[in-house]
């Protein structure tokens, strides 16, 4: 590669990221902006977070929302790290290939299928066995944990498959049975997957709003669907207050679960694994 | 028996202690009967019985994929064998699980638990007996300062070196003093220098703490170095078992005599045999070879001479007596490698033959050059006769 790049490269580059990130860049100057109309540069003020923090039905939702997302979050580390496992070290089985796709699934399946589906599920619940009794948080939380579940699993399959599985042999060479194998050797060292596993599901649940809105009930609504609705009736640039807000929060997981993320997978090149059949 | 009667009679009752695989009465500490496992239809070990006394140090060895670790590996429980029969110390192995065997395993990359540190990495097995904290804690010392690594308790594994961290694993698996220790490439992801120094330790520890060990690796010097006794394996089969002596003078088959150092074979056909010598007539060598002992079989029977490369005599004029054991030939390529050189001779019938002279006298220039005629010759005993 030669110092000095072609100027076709850095125009590509450069309009590139302008695509991605230039309608972002101008919502956070516009939540700057000292006049009312969004779309007109007045001045400098921070007036619009000000106001912000002052909107109850704002302030609410996103406390529903962070609720929420802690609750799913955790739900699906504790669902997606046992299936997450079995996928890695359960060896072969029949079944296996058919297993692996139906836990990718909701990864990939349209979010109004899920929710529709989901929501069909509580209304049938409701009628059969009198629970959930209406919808609210802890239907959103439910439907959030199944494909946040899913997250988690792949995360920490691929965590466990890079991993040398000679050290919980070695574990069980010493005297330690399986279950405590699990708990005392495996789990802290997939211990920053898991982290990251749930900082993504707590991201995705944060930003869910398809899903949510079929599962919700009153009282329950989430940020995104406060933010929609709201923006229905016209956008404030309280609503870019909020975004700004939110794209920092949301940067700031991101960056800390791929830190984790990075830093278990150097962890793992550095210990030496050299297989032998 | 192609092992002449003079060595077996030194083996007599003054050697049963030293050597209980030449006494009929001792009792094996590790048996395989039949064991078979198989992985789909591929039999990764295929009928394999080996006796294995107590105190020894005995070496699995063979190329990859010849069945040696995973001989090692229904050994230490990870593995249940398809078909055949496991005993240590007189107790059937079959369903005893891993974490209830009197074995411990050094794996091959150590397997140390990254979030431990030295002392707690020792101390794991201990912890899981149960023991009482105090006497864990001698215990863990005692062995850290056997493996010389005091001075590093506190440090994880990633903080260490190749060399310490095969010490640690090493502590690890001994600190629980097994019936039997299993090593898995013991040394493979030494460097060099650090692996010919640590062969020696290993063997020291061994006989400090009695334990019999059972390792498995490919590299035979290796195995010559360290083992009592060594099974050569080949495709799921052992194909001969016996002191690296025992392996290098007398092996029973090509296969054992190419593995264990490097060797000549010339083919030849049986044409005078008695109770006291044989000769053998080798076409692709270009002469008669005399065996100084009897071998078995019938006259016209193939057989092969394994003659290795430092038994074999280099010189310019022809030896006094040209009938036996000798070929001429031209030197082909030479490898100068300071102390020993090594020359392959072409010989009339197109054979290559590779001879090891030491250098032991300084020369002013190189004894022989390329394209020298030279002959090739060997003492009546040097050949080992073998028949497949």
């Amino acid at each position: 590669m030669s110092g000095k790049r072609s100027t076709f490269l850095i125009s590509a580059l450069v309009f590139g990221f302008a695509f991605l990130y230039v309608p972002i860049l101008l919502v956070m100057i516009y939540s700057f902006n000292e006049g009312k109309l969004v779309t007109v540069w007045t001045g400098f003020s921070t007036k619009w977070y000000v106001s912000l923090f002052s909107n109850d039905g704002m302030i609410d939702a996103a406390w529903n929302s962070l609720r929420i997302g802690v609750m799913s979050a955790t739900l699906a580390l504790a669902l997606g790290t046992p299936a997450g496992l079995v996928m890695s070290r359960f060896g072969r089985f029949k079944g296996r290939t058919l297993f692996s796709g139906m836990i990718a699934a909701p990864l990939v399946m349209p979010e109004v299928i899920t929710g529709l589906s989901l929501l069909l599920l509580f209304v049938t619940l409701e009628q059969m066995v009198g629970w959930p009794a209406g919808r609210g948080i802890s239907t959103i939380t439910i439907a959030h944990t199944t494909f946040c579940a899913a997250y988690v699993a792949v995360v920490v399959q691929s965590r466990l498959s890079g991993m040398d599985t000679s050290v919980e042999e070695a574990a069980m060479d010493l005297g330690a049975k399986p279950a405590k194998i699990f708990f005392v050797i495996t789990l802290p060292m997939i211990l920053p997957a898991l982290l990251a596993g749930w900082l993504l599901s707590f991201t995705l649940s944060l930003d869910d709003l398809v899903i949510a809105s079929f599962v919700a009930g009153p009282g329950s609504t989430t940020l995104p669907m406060k933010v929609f609705s709201s923006v229905r009736l016209g956008v404030s640039p309280e609503i870019n207050a909020l975004a700004t807000l939110i794209i920092l929060a949301v940067s700031a997981m991101i960056l800390i679960s791929s830190l984790l993320i990075l830093r278990s997978e150097r962890n793992r090149s550095r210990a030496p694994s050299t297989e032998e059949a | 028996m192609l092992v002449p009667e003079a060595v077996l009679d030194r083996a007599h009752e003054d050697v049963h202690k030293t050597q209980p695989w030449n006494n009929p009465d001792a009792v094996p500490y590790i048996r395989f009967e039949n064991v078979t496992k198989k992985f789909g239809d591929f039999y990764a070990v295929d009928d394999v019985s080996l006796d294995i006394y107590r105190h020894e140090l005995f070496a699995l060895l063979g190329g990859s994929g010849c069945g040696k670790t995973t001989l090692l590996r229904m050994l230490a429980g990870f593995e249940e064998p398809t078909s055949g029969k496991i005993y240590i110390d007189g107790v059937n192995m079959a369903g005893v699980p891993a974490y209830e065997r009197p074995t411990n395993m050094m794996f091959q990359s150590y397997a140390l638990f990254p979030h431990m540190n030295v002392e707690q990495n020792v101390a794991f097995g201990l912890h899981q007996d149960g023991l009482p904290k105090s006497e864990i804690r001698t215990l863990v010392s005692d062995m850290l300062a056997l493996v010389q690594m005091t001075k590093f308790t506190k440090r994880k594994p990633h903080q260490l070196s190749g060399g310490q961290r095969q010490r640690v694993a090493l502590a690890r698996s001994l600190v629980k003093n097994p019936k039997v220790l299993l090593l898995d490439e013991p040394l493979g992801a030494l460097d060099k220098k650090l692996r010919e120094q640590t062969q020696f330790e290993l063997v020291n520890i061994q006989e400090k703490v009695g334990t019999t060990f059972v390792m498995v690796t490919h590299d035979q010097e290796e195995a010559m170095t360290m083992a009592s006794r060594i099974a050569v394996m080949n495709e799921g089969v052992i194909n001969q078992t016996g002191t690296p002596f025992e392996l290098y003078e007398y092996p029973n088959s090509r296969y054992t005599a190419n593995f264990l150092g490097q060797v000549n074979l010339v083919e030849g056909v049986l044409i005078d045999d008695d109770e006291k010598y044989a000769v053998i007539k080798s076409d692709e060598g270009g002469c008669e070879i005399y065996i100084d002992h009897a071998v078995q079989g019938h006259r016209g029977m193939t057989f092969w001479a394994a003659l290795r490369p430092e038994r074999l005599r280099l010189t310019k004029e022809p030896p006094e007596d040209t009938k036996y054991n000798c070929v001429s030939g031209k030197v082909e390529e030479i490898g100068y490698l300071g102390g020993i050189s090594t020359y392959h001779v072409r010989l009339a019938s197109g054979k290559r033959i590779k001879v090891t002279e030491p250098n032991s006298t300084r020369q002013i220039e190189p004894r022989y050059t390329w394209e020298d005629p030279v002959w090739v010759s060997w003492e009546a005993g040097a050949a080992s006769v073998l028949n497949k």
